[in-house]
């Protein structure tokens, strides 16, 4: 009987976050920005039909990075469980808080015991009643839990992004500003990004029930040029 | 957080879901059923841009009325309505099933289910009721919404065993609908405006409050008005109380016209 080669499960472990991290790298970067309606979501994505950015609940909204049908199938089941909490109790008792720790016990059980770990990083975001009560939560690929209380950048050259995202950030920026901002961050200075190559969604406070709406590219362009 | 292998996947269904998380309760129960609320009369018809659907606010238990404000006419989504008669508590929650079942749809298939199939749903959804119906639990909803894509008005009628009818001109449901459905038939034209047609389904639900003790009329000392609601390329919008108000001091004199009072 042959015996499996023992293997430190420090060096198990980093194997594993290389993995995941290489493969997070490969896709496009997205970022979320707080303006001062909401949350505005903007991902470098050039395919009109396959979507990073999604709604998951009234008020909360989910974006990710990295292997597409993971992150789909984690869209899902963030969409499943949150219908589950409203019909079984209120429509309000649905937070994204409490889905951010639902994900990252899904995503760090298969980083520690799946055959692979999942190749994703996703954002779930929540606007309140005024700015102050606006959260986003970044999840990473081992189940970490980031609380990012106004930018937050997912993706290739995240950290980098994200640099840029909080040394431009200002409290209660427009859309267009929050967009411009977001924009740049993920273009960095040596290339520029057309509204053909972007994603954009926002969160937005108003009298409607459910906040998340998709913003047109024709929208984006002039946002991004005026 | 639920999580499915593929042979497993509930995929968009809603109920399916539910029956895969164990959340489906055991509607199995034997013996008759004591007197429960009981909703009334509904009516919805086709006008030249849409459809307007209206119920009045009754409901009873037995004789007793046991609730003056209920709204039987709820928005499914923002281009469609349902409007329920029948066993209020399984009509409500019929009607918040399917509800979420429209939106959990749209969500998770990144857009929204054809009238169509809005309206197979409900057919399902009544069907499932069936166990209940046989009890005296009944629901016969109404179906109506607006099609974005042939861009008309539309809308169904059901009976008991999911039975789904689509109807071109009207459709009334409940104890009044026989008055209300004669009210409509005899005044509807296919070319009716809106505010002829927010006028007619008003006076079909004034007649049948005049003449089926269950069907409440408008109560003008309280404020309460039946819910009246538009389906068009707008989408669902409901009509005023304040608008109502008018419309029900015009039948008002129309009713008492020529009366030596």
């Amino acid at each position: 009987m042959s015996m499996p080669y023992y293997v430190a499960p420090e060096q198990a472990m980093k194997d594993r976050a290389d993995f995941a991290r290489k493969g997070i790298a490969r896709g496009r970067a997205l970022v979320a920005i707080r303006y001062i309606d909401g949350v505005v979501i903007v991902a470098e994505n050039a395919s009109q039909s396959l979507r990073k950015v999604s709604e998951i609940y009234d008020r909360i909204a989910f974006a990710g990075v990295g292997k597409y049908n993971e992150f789909d199938q984690l869209r899902v089941a963030g969409i499943r469980a949150a219908e589950l909490t409203g019909y079984q109790y209120s429509r309000d008792d649905v937070d994204a808080r409490s889905l951010a720790n639902d994900y990252a016990q899904l995503l760090g059980n298969s980083f520690t015991h799946g055959m692979k770990p999942m190749e994703v990083e996703i954002l779930v975001a929540e606007v309140g009643g005024d700015g102050s009560q606006d959260e986003m939560f970044h999840i990473m690929y081992d189940g970490t839990v980031i609380d990012r209380p106004n930018v937050c950048a997912l993706g290739g050259e995240s950290e980098a992004i994200q640099t840029r995202l909080a040394s431009e950030f200002r409290d209660a920026m427009s859309l267009a500003e929050a967009l411009k901002l977001g924009v740049n961050a993920l273009s960095g200075a040596d290339r520029a990004l057309d509204a053909q190559s972007l994603e954009v969604a926002v969160l937005a406070r108003g009298d409607r029930r459910r906040c998340f709406q998709r913003v047109g590219r024709d929208d984006v362009a002039s946002m991004i040029a005026g | 957080m639920p999580v499915f292998q593929p042979q497993n996947d509930p995929g968009a269904n809603f109920p399916l879901l539910l029956a895969r998380a164990g959340l489906v309760p055991d509607d199995s129960f034997e013996g008759s059923v004591p007197p429960s609320p009981h909703a009334t009369t509904c009516v919805a018809l086709r006008y030249d841009n849409g459809v307007v659907m209206a119920g009045d606010r009754r409901a009873t238990s037995g004789n007793l009325i046991s609730h003056r404000t209920m709204e039987k006419v709820v928005e499914a989504d923002r281009y469609s309505g349902v409007a329920i008669a029948g066993a209020a508590g399984p009509a409500i929650e019929m009607i918040r099933l399917f509800q979420v079942q429209l939106e959990y749809y749209e969500k998770v298939q990144g857009r929204s289910l054809s009238l169509e199939g809005k309206a197979n749903q409900l057919s399902a959804m009544v069907r499932g009721n069936l166990p209940a119906a046989m009890q005296g639990m009944g629901v016969v909803p109404i179906f109506a919404g607006y099609d974005t894509a042939r861009e008309v008005g539309r809308l169904w009628a059901y009976d008991m065993l999911g039975g789904r009818y689509e109807e071109r001109e009207h459709v009334a449901t409940g104890s009044g609908s026989l008055h209300a459905g004669t009210v409509i038939k005899v005044g509807y034209r296919a070319d009716l405006s809106r505010d002829d047609a927010v006028m007619l389904v008003s006076r079909s639900l004034w007649e049948a409050a005049d003449a089926d003790s269950a069907t409440g009329g408008p109560d003008v000392l309280r404020g309460i008005y039946p819910i009246v609601a538009t389906i068009d390329a707008d989408g669902w919008n409901l009509v005023g109380d304040a608008e109502l108000a008018g419309v029900f001091e015009s039948i008002r004199s129309l009713v008492t016209r020529g009366s030596a009072t």
